[in-house]
């Protein structure tokens, strides 16, 4: 009796509080739907992060050691090729496998970059260069001004072969052929009348004499 | 009762909208937001599994450590062997 009480405006009013909620019951639980996926997704990447904070962590102290060591190695070197080569060799020697280095000069030699470097033809015997050029490949002999590349890395191995006296290497037009036996034989021998036959006696002297 | 059916209208015809209208789009930018955390989870996953390799690096460092060795004991033999540069070179 009490709803039937009730006005066409105020059942009206009703139809739209309910349609509000309605609306607001939709859109809500959607917008929660997707925030849940948002923070299930950020939880990934929180534990990728933590992955990679943790497997990254040690690699610093890692790189360092490996750095120091290093430098330990090219300290060495470099004092080493300075000691037994001099200032101005070391940087003709240098320069010439790597062409314009010689400008940076030696980290713990701050006056090799005051040195002219020399030519390193002009420094070391032809052999050596020569030598030089065919272990060394590629920057040594590419950066020759005086010639053309002594080596092809990729097939050429007569460079090396001419540096020992050979003569088969120095390739001579024909060698002599193995000779050619058998009925077809080119050349044939008579045939020995002593093959097969008894063996001769030995000397008398020769057995008795035992 | 007039003004019943005037909050009515004003309910229905201003109030209704509005409320769709910004929970539309609050939804709209939530619903957004996902793919692109998707996309960076995926992402940090292939960063970390690029780092698996990361642990190689001791043995790296192993190895320099070898290597750096071995050459300073070639230096040494080559120090013993050669001849130093002479004076004023």
């Amino acid at each position: 009796m009490i709803v039937l009480a009730i006005p066409a405006a105020g059942w009206v009013l009703i139809v739209a509080v309910l349609l509000i909620v309605l609306a607001l019951v939709y859109y809500l639980v959607s917008t929660i739907v997707a925030l849940r996926s948002i923070t299930s997704g950020l939880d990934e990447v929180i534990a990728s992060v933590t992955e990679i904070v943790e497997k990254s962590a040690p690699v610093n102290d890692v790189v360092n050691a490996i750095n120091k060591d290093l430098d330990a190695g090219v300290d060495m070197l470099e004092a080493l090729l300075v000691k037994k080569a001099g200032m101005v060799d070391a940087v003709g020697l240098v320069d010439g496998l790597y062409p314009g280095a010689a400008a940076a000069g030696f980290r713990n030699f701050p006056e090799s970059t005051k040195v002219e470097a020399p030519r390193i033809s002009e420094v070391y015997t032809k052999g050596t260069l020569t030598l030089a050029r065919l272990g060394r490949e590629a920057p040594i002999a590419a950066a020759n001004p005086a010639g053309p590349v002594l080596r092809n890395v990729e097939a050429g191995s007569l460079a090396a072969r001419l540096l020992y006296p050979s003569v088969r290497h120095t390739a001579p037009p024909e060698l002599p052929r193995s000779p050619v036996i058998g009925t077809d034989a080119p050349v044939q021998y008579e045939q020995r009348d002593d093959i097969g036959a008894p063996r001769k006696r030995l000397p008398a002297s020769r057995t008795g004499g035992g | 009762m007039t003004l019943l059916w005037i909050g009515d209208a004003i309910l229905i015809v201003v109030v209704l909208p509005i409320v769709i209208y910004l929970l539309a789009a609050t939804l709209q930018a939530a619903k957004s937001i996902v793919p692109s955390v998707r996309s960076i989870a995926a992402t940090a996953a292939a960063g970390s599994k690029d780092l698996d390799a990361a642990a190689l690096l001791l043995t790296t460092q192993d190895q320099v450590s070898r290597t750096v060795a071995g050459v300073a004991d070639y230096g040494g033999s080559l120090d013993v062997i050669l001849d130093d540069a002479k004076e004023g070179r």
